[in-house]
C-alpha cells in the first residue's frame, strides 16, 4: 500500500502542485519590502548608530574629560587630550573617533557618566573617502547638535531599563 | 493596392518585411517585458516588490538595462576564437527569432504557412544547440566549456521526449501543418484527452530552455554562468535575448499545440468576440507566467536526476503513450489522413 500511494503520489505530481501552491499564495501576499530611502525601518531606542557628543541645555558641551570611554573602547577608536580650561573646568582639547575602526559595541555610550558621548540613531554616514571617516571633536559635536531631540528622547525611553 | 502587394516582385518583398517586422517588433518588446515580469512575479513569490524605481511600477526597468547592455564594452578574451565567439550570439539569437516564421497567429495568420511546420520548429530548435556549442568551445574557457557540454547534452536528450510528444499530436492531427493541428483542436484542446503528454512537453521545455529547474549549465554555484561566462554587453545581451525568445517559442508551441492555439476556450459567443491572436497572447503569457512560476518555486535538479528524468521517465513514458494513443486511434477509427 505504501509503495502504491508512493507510486500514485508522484504520478500525479502531488508534491509540485503542494510547492507550486504555497508560490502563488505568497505572490498574493503583502510584501515585506520597504521601500528604504523614501521609507524606513523602526529601530529601537536602543539603536547603536553614528556617534554624537551632546551639550547641556545652556549649550556648555557635558564632556568632562574623564577618558573612561577611551579607556573601555575595545576597538581602541577614540582618543582624547585634556587640559584645564581657564575657568578651570576640565575639557577635552581633543576627541577624535576613528569611524574605521569603531565596532559599534555601544560600552563608550555606557561607560559616559554625564551622557556625553552617545550612539545616535542615523546609520546614513557613509562617505567617499576613508578621511571622512576620521571624526574629530568640531565634527561629534555637530553631530550632537543636529540629533539633540531625538537623543534626549531615545535616553528618555531608554531610561526606565538602564 | 492589394495588386501592388501581391502581384509585383518589390510589392511581395515589402510585404515579407512588413509580415517580419509585425512580428518582430512585438515578440522583441514581449521578450524585453519579460525579463522584467520575471523579477516582478519572482519578487511577488518571494514576499518582495521588485524594481519599482525606474518610471511607475518600474516599468523603464527593461530599456534600463538595455542602454546598460549597449553601452559596456565587448570584452572578447585573447585565448578566444575570435570570429566563432562572436558569432554564436548571434546564431542564438537569429535563431530565436527564425522559429517565428512558421507560428500561426490566426486562422493562416503566419508569414510562412508550410505544411512541414511542425518539422521545422524542431529543426529550428535543434540548430540552437550550435549556438551554444560554439561559445562553450570558442570561449577557451573550461567553464564556458562544460556549460557548454552540459546545456548540448540536456538539450539533445530532452528534445527526443519533445519529438515522441509531438508524434503523439501529429497522430492525432494527421498533419505536420500547424495551422491544421490548431484547426483539429476545434472541439477539444489537446491538452485534456493527452494531459500527461501535456505536463511533458511542457517539462521538457523547461529544459529545451535551460530554466530552472534544469538550469544547469548556467548553475552559478558550479560553472559561474555557464557557457556564456565570458561574453558582456551587446554580445552577453543578444544570449540573453535568445534565451527569452526561446521561453517565448516553447510557450507559443505549448499554446499551439495542447492549448488550441489562437482558439477561444469555447466557440460561442462572448469568447468569439476577443479575435485569434489576441486569444494566442493569452495563452503564451499564462505559460511565460507558469516558467516563472517553477522557477520561483523548485530547487535546481542534480546532474544525474536531470538526465535519469530524461532517458529513464519521460522517453519510455512518452513512447509507451504513443503507441497506446496510436492503438487506440486505431481501434475506435479515429485515426485522420484515411488510414486503415
Amino acid at each position: 500500500m505504501g509503495t502504491l500511494s508512493k507510486a500514485a503520489r508522484s504520478m500525479l505530481l502531488s508534491e509540485l502542485v503542494t510547492g507550486m501552491s504555497v508560490t502563488l499564495k505568497a505572490f498574493f501576499k503583502p510584501k515585506a519590502t520597504i521601500n528604504y530611502p523614501y521609507e524606513k525601518g523602526v529601530l529601537s531606542p536602543r539603536f547603536r548608530g553614528e556617534h554624537a557628543l551632546r551639550r547641556y541645555p545652556n549649550g556648555e558641551e557635558r564632556c568632562i574629560a574623564c577618558k573612561l570611554c577611551e579607556a573601555t573602547c575595545p576597538a581602541e577608536a577614540i582618543t582624547i587630550e585634556a587640559e584645564p580650561r581657564d575657568d578651570g573646568s576640565r575639557r577635552t582639547t581633543r576627541y577624535d573617533i576613528d569611524m574605521t575602526k569603531c565596532i559599534y559595541c555601544g560600552l563608550c555610550e555606557e561607560a559616559c557618566p554625564v551622557d556625553a558621548i552617545v550612539e545616535g540613531p542615523n546609520y546614513e554616514f557613509a562617505t567617499e573617502t576613508r578621511e571622512e571617516l576620521m571624526y574629530n571633536k568640531d565634527k561629534l559635536l555637530a553631530n550632537g547638535d543636529r540629533w539633540e531631540s531625538v537623543l534626549a528622547r531615545r535616553l528618555e525611553l531608554d531610561a526606565p531599563y538602564r | 493596392m492589394a495588386d501592388f502587394f501581391f502581384h509585383t516582385t518589390p510589392g511581395q518583398l515589402l510585404l515579407i518585411v512588413l509580415e517580419t517586422l509585425a512580428v518582430l517588433v512585438p515578440l522583441l518588446l514581449g521578450v524585453a517585458y519579460l525579463t522584467l515580469a520575471e523579477r516582478k512575479v519572482m519578487a511577488a513569490m518571494q514576499l518582495r516588490k521588485g524594481p519599482n524605481v525606474n518610471g511607475p511600477f518600474g516599468v523603464l526597468q527593461a530599456f534600463a538595462d538595455a542602454i546598460k547592455m549597449l553601452t559596456k564594452e565587448t570584452v572578447i578574451p585573447s585565448g578566444a576564437n575570435r570570429m566563432l565567439f562572436l558569432f554564436a550570439p548571434f546564431l542564438t539569437f537569429s535563431l530565436a527569432m527564425v522559429a517565428w516564421a512558421v507560428i500561426p497567429t490566426g486562422n493562416g495568420l503566419a508569414i510562412a504557412n508550410i505544411n512541414v511546420g511542425v518539422l521545422y520548429l524542431l529543426a529550428i530548435s535543434s540548430l540552437g544547440v550550435y549556438g551554444i556549442l560554439i561559445a562553450g568551445w570558442a570561449s577557451n574557457s573550461k567553464y564556458a566549456f562544460l556549460g557548454g557540454l552540459r546545456s548540448a547534452a540536456q538539450m539533445v536528450s530532452y528534445e527526443v521526449s519533445i519529438g515522441l510528444v509531438i508524434v503523439s499530436v501529429l497522430l492525432a492531427v494527421g498533419s505536420l501543418n500547424l495551422n491544421d493541428i490548431v484547426l483539429a483542436q476545434r472541439n477539444v484542446w489537446f491538452c485534456l484527452p493527452m494531459f500527461p503528454m501535456f505536463i511533458v512537453f511542457f517539462i521538457s521545455a523547461l529544459a529545451e530552455t535551460n530554466r530552472a529547474p534544469f538550469d544547469l549549465p548556467e548553475g552559478e554555484s558550479e560553472l559561474v554562468a555557464g557557457f556564456f561566462v565570458e561574453y558582456s554587453a551587446l554580445a552577453f545581451g543578444l544570449f540573453f535575448l535568445g534565451e527569452y525568445a526561446n521561453m517565448f517559442l516553447m510557450s507559443g508551441m505549448v499554446s499551439i499545440l495542447f492549448l488550441g492555439g489562437w482558439l477561444p476556450p469555447l466557440g460561442i459567443a462572448p469568447f468569439t468576440w476577443i479575435p485569434g491572436p489576441l486569444w494566442l497572447i493569452a495563452k503564451i503569457l499564462f505559460c511565460l507566467f507558469v516558467f516563472i512560476w517553477v522557477r520561483a518555486t523548485f530547487p535546481r535538479y542534480r546532474y544525474d536526476q536531470l538526465m535519469r528524468l530524461g532517458w529513464k521517465v519521460f522517453l519510455p513514458f512518452s513512447l509507451a503513450w504513443m503507441v497506446l494513443s496510436a492503438g487506440f486511434l486505431m481501434v475506435t477509427g479515429l485515426l485522420p489522413g484515411g488510414a486503415g
